[in-house]
C-alpha cells in the first residue's frame, strides 16, 4: 500500500467565509479543488466555475425515450401484433396513446434525473480518501471544507498550505490517498 | 466600514414592520451544529414510550388483521366482500381513491412548494413525502386484489405471454395501472434522493458500527462536494417538476375511470379536477393529523412552528373551498342538464333513505366545518386543527363512498336496484391498511431522517452566505 497525497484540506466556520475563501482559491489560479458543505450554498456554483448541470438533459433524454417507446409499444401491441377493435374506434391513434406515454415519460424523466445525478457525481462509490479524515465528518454538520487536490499543477504542500491559512482556513491538513 | 454601517441603518429603517415580516423557518435561531443535533436526535436516541404505544397496535393490525383479510379474500374470492350486483365497486375502490388522495398532499408540499420556493416546506416536506410513499402502497394494493384473481395481475402489464394477448390501452383502467405504479415509483425516487445527504449526516454522526455500515451504504459515498450539490439541486428541481405533473395526472386518471362511463353521477367532465382537488384536500387533512402530534412528541415545536401549521391550514382551506365549489357545480349541472337520471342520483345523495347520512356528513364536514379554518383562532389552536384534520379524512371517505356506491346502487332500471353493505372483511382490510400505513410511518420516523436536515440548515440565516449570521462580510441582507 503506497501512501500518496490526495490534497490539502482546510476548514471554515460559515458559508460566507467559505464562499470568500473559495473566491480567493480561484483567484490564486488553482483548478483542481472543491468545496464541501453540509448544504448547497448560494453562489458557490459560480465560484467553482460550474456551468449548467447535465442532469436535466439526461432526464429529458430518458423522458422522451420513454414517451416514444410507449407510443411504439401501444402501436405494436394494439394495432400490429394483435389488432384490437374496441367500440369501433381506430386500432391506433395518437390521442389514445397520450396518457400512458405521458405517464411513462414522467417515470423515465424521474429515473433519468436520479441516475443522471448519481452518474455525474460518480456515485455510488465505496470509498473516498476524504472520508478517512475524522474532521471531515463535520462537513455534514456545521463545517465547510475546501480541498485543493495534489493533481493540481500549482499544488505544493508548503505554498498551498500557506494560501489556505491566509484565507482563513483552520485545521489545514494533508489528505492521504491510500490505494 | 462607515459606509456599510450607514447602509445597515438604512436597511433597518426600510425594513417592513414586524407584523409583515416573514416568520422564520426555524424559531430560536439555533446554529448549524445545534440544529443538526436536534434534527437527528430522534433517530439516534432511545425509543420513547409513545412510539411503542402507537407502534404495537399498528403492527398488530398490519401483521395479523391485514394478512388474514387479504389471504382470506384472495383464496376465497371477491364474494367475501359486500360487492355484488349492481354495486360491483365497493369499499375496495372507495379506499383505493381515499389512499391515493392521502398521498397527494405529500407530493404537493414537497414538489410544488419547492418550485414556488416556499422555505417553510423544508421542515415538513420529508414527512409529507413519506406519507405519500406509504399511502400509495396501500392504494395500489386495492385494485390488485379487486381484480379477483390476484395471481393474474401480470396480465395488466405488457408482458409477452403464450396467449398472445396484450393489454387494452384504450381503457382508463389500464392507464390507472401505469399512473399508480409510476406515482409510487417516482415518489419513492424523490423521497430517497432527498434523503441521500441526510443519510450522509447520520453516517458521519453514527457511533456504532452497524449504524455506520447501514448509513454508509444508503448514503452511497456522498461527500457534500460543490459538484455533488450542483447536480443534486438540478435533479431535485427536475424531480419536483415531474412530481408536480404527477399530482395532476394520478387522481385525474382515477377520475377518468368514472367519467368515461355512462352512469349518472359519474358521467361528468369535472371529475378529473374534482378528484385531484379532493385528493389534495384529504391529504392536507392527513398532514395535520400526522404533524401536530409528532411535532409535540418529538420536541420539534421550534422546527415545525405554529406558523407552518397555520400555512398548512390555509392550504387546507383553499383546497376545501375549491371542493365546495365543485360540489355546487355538480348539483347545479345535474339540475341544469335536465337529465332525470342525473337529478335522481343527486337528489338521492342527500335525501335517499339508504346513504343520506353519508351525504350529509360530506356536506357537514367538507363544506360547513372547513369554513372554521377562516378564523385565525382556530388555525392557531392545534387541538382544533387535529380534530378538523381527522374529520376531513372522514368527510372525504364519505365523499368517495357517496360517489362510488351512490351512483351504482340505483341506476337506470328500478328492477336493477340493490343495496350495498360492507362486510367484516372489507372493514378488516381497511383497518389492516391503516395499520400497515402507520406501522411503516412510525418505523420511518424512528429510523430515518424524518426532517430534511440539510434543507432546513440551508433555509436558516446561519446557512445563508449573504446574511451576517452566515458569515457575510459587509452586513449583508437582514
Amino acid at each position: 500500500m503506497s501512501e500518496k497525497i490526495y490534497g490539502l484540506m482546510a476548514e471554515f466556520d460559515s458559508p460566507g467565509a467559505v464562499l470568500h475563501a473559495a473566491e480567493k482559491v480561484r483567484a490564486a489560479g488553482y483548478r483542481r479543488w472543491d468545496v464541501f458543505t453540509p448544504f448547497p450554498i448560494h453562489g458557490i456554483d459560480a465560484v467553482t466555475g460550474q456551468g449548467n448541470s447535465l442532469v436535466g438533459w439526461v432526464s429529458l433524454a430518458m423522458g422522451t425515450g420513454a414517451f416514444a417507446s410507449v407510443v411504439g409499444l401501444i402501436w405494436f401491441t394494439n394495432a400490429f401484433d394483435y389488432p384490437l377493435l374496441v367500440g369501433g374506434k381506430p386500432m391506433f391513434s395518437i390521442p389514445m396513446t397520450f396518457v400512458p406515454a405521458y405517464i411513462m415519460m414522467i417515470m423515465g424523466g424521474a429515473i433519468g434525473a436520479l441516475v443522471g445525478m448519481l452518474g455525474l457525481n460518480q456515485l455510488p462509490r465505496l470509498h473516498h480518501p476524504l472520508l478517512n479524515k475524522s474532521r471531515f465528518a463535520l462537513v455534514s454538520r456545521d463545517k465547510f471544507v475546501i480541498v485543493i487536490g495534489a493533481e493540481d499543477q500549482k499544488f505544493s504542500v508548503t505554498e498551498t498550505r500557506k494560501l489556505l491559512e491566509t484565507i482563513g482556513g483552520v485545521h489545514v491538513d494533508i489528505v492521504e490517498d491510500q490505494d | 466600514m462607515a459606509d456599510s454601517l450607514q447602509s445597515l441603518e438604512e436597511l433597518k429603517r426600510l425594513a417592513p414592520p414586524a407584523e409583515l415580516r416573514r416568520a422564520p423557518v426555524v424559531e430560536g435561531n439555533p446554529n448549524l451544529g445545534a440544529l443538526t443535533d436536534k434534527l437527528s436526535q430522534f433517530a439516534e436516541g432511545k425509543t420513547p414510550r409513545w412510539w411503542w404505544i402507537l407502534f404495537l397496535p399498528a403492527a398488530f393490525a398490519a401483521t395479523v388483521i391485514f394478512p388474514t383479510c387479504l389471504f382470506y379474500q384472495v383464496f376465497t374470492g371477491v364474494g367475501v366482500w359486500g360487492n355484488n350486483h349492481p354495486v360491483m365497486w365497493g369499499l375496495d375502490i372507495v379506499n383505493f381513491i381515499w389512499w391515493v388522495g392521502v398521498a397527494h398532499a405529500g407530493t404537493l408540499i414537497s414538489a410544488l412548494l419547492f418550485l414556488t420556493r416556499q422555505h417553510w416546506r423544508t421542515t415538513i416536506g420529508r414527512m409529507a413525502e413519506a406519507m405519500t410513499v406509504f399511502s400509495v402502497m396501500m392504494a395500489g394494493l386495492y385494485p390488485a386484489i379487486h381484480v379477483g384473481r390476484a395471481w393474474l395481475d401480470w396480465f395488466m402489464f405488457p408482458v409477452p405471454n403464450s396467449n398472445g394477448l396484450w393489454p387494452q390501452f384504450k381503457s382508463p383502467l389500464m392507464w390507472d395501472v401505469f399512473a399508480v405504479n409510476t406515482y409510487m415509483m417516482v415518489s419513492m425516487l424523490f423521497w430517497f434522493m432527498g434523503m441521500i445527504p441526510d443519510f450522509a449526516a447520520l453516517r458521519d454522526r453514527s457511533t456504532t458500527r452497524i449504524r455506520k455500515t447501514i448509513f454508509s451504504f444508503l448514503a452511497m459515498g456522498w461527500t457534500g462536494s460543490a459538484r455533488h450539490w450542483h447536480n443534486y439541486e438540478k435533479a431535485y428541481v427536475v424531480l419536483s417538476g415531474l412530481c408536480t405533473l404527477l399530482v395532476f395526472t394520478v387522481s385525474s386518471i382515477v377520475g377518468l375511470d368514472f367519467c368515461t362511463s355512462q352512469l349518472a353521477g359519474w358521467h361528468a367532465t369535472i371529475f378529473p379536477l374534482y378528484f385531484v382537488i379532493g385528493a389534495v384536500f384529504c391529504g392536507f387533512g392527513m398532514v395535520l393529523v400526522i404533524l401536530i402530534p409528532l411535532r409535540k412528541w418529538c420536541g420539534l415545536e421550534n422546527i415545525i412552528t405554529k406558523s407552518h401549521i397555520d400555512k398548512v391550514a390555509k392550504l387546507t382551506l383553499v383546497s376545501g373551498l375549491i371542493i365546495d365549489y365543485i360540489y355546487l357545480m355538480e348539483f347545479f349541472i345535474a339540475w341544469y342538464s335536465g337529465d332525470p337520471y342525473e337529478r335522481w342520483v343527486f337528489g338521492h345523495r342527500l335525501f335517499g333513505q339508504t346513504y343520506m347520512v353519508l351525504g350529509w356528513m360530506l356536506i357537514g364536514i367538507n363544506v360547513v366545518m372547513t369554513q372554521l379554518l377562516w378564523f385565525k383562532k382556530i388555525r392557531s389552536n392545534l387541538a382544533w386543527l387535529f380534530v378538523i384534520g381527522l374529520l376531513i379524512n372522514v368527510g372525504m371517505w364519505c365523499e368517495r363512498f357517496v360517489i362510488v356506491v351512490g351512483s351504482l346502487y340505483q341506476d337506470f332500471l328500478p328492477a336493477n336496484w340493490g343495496k350495498y353493505m360492507p362486510t367484516i372483511w372489507d372493514i378488516g382490510l381497511y383497518i389492516g391498511t391503516l395499520g400497515a400505513f402507520f406501522m411503516l410511518y412510525l418505523l420511518f420516523v424512528k429510523f430515518l431522517p424524518f426532517i430534511a436536515i440539510s434543507e432546513v440548515k440551508g433555509a436558516t440565516p446561519h446557512g445563508d452566505p449573504h446574511h451576517p449570521l452566515g458569515g457575510a462580510k459587509k452586513g449583508g441582507h437582514q
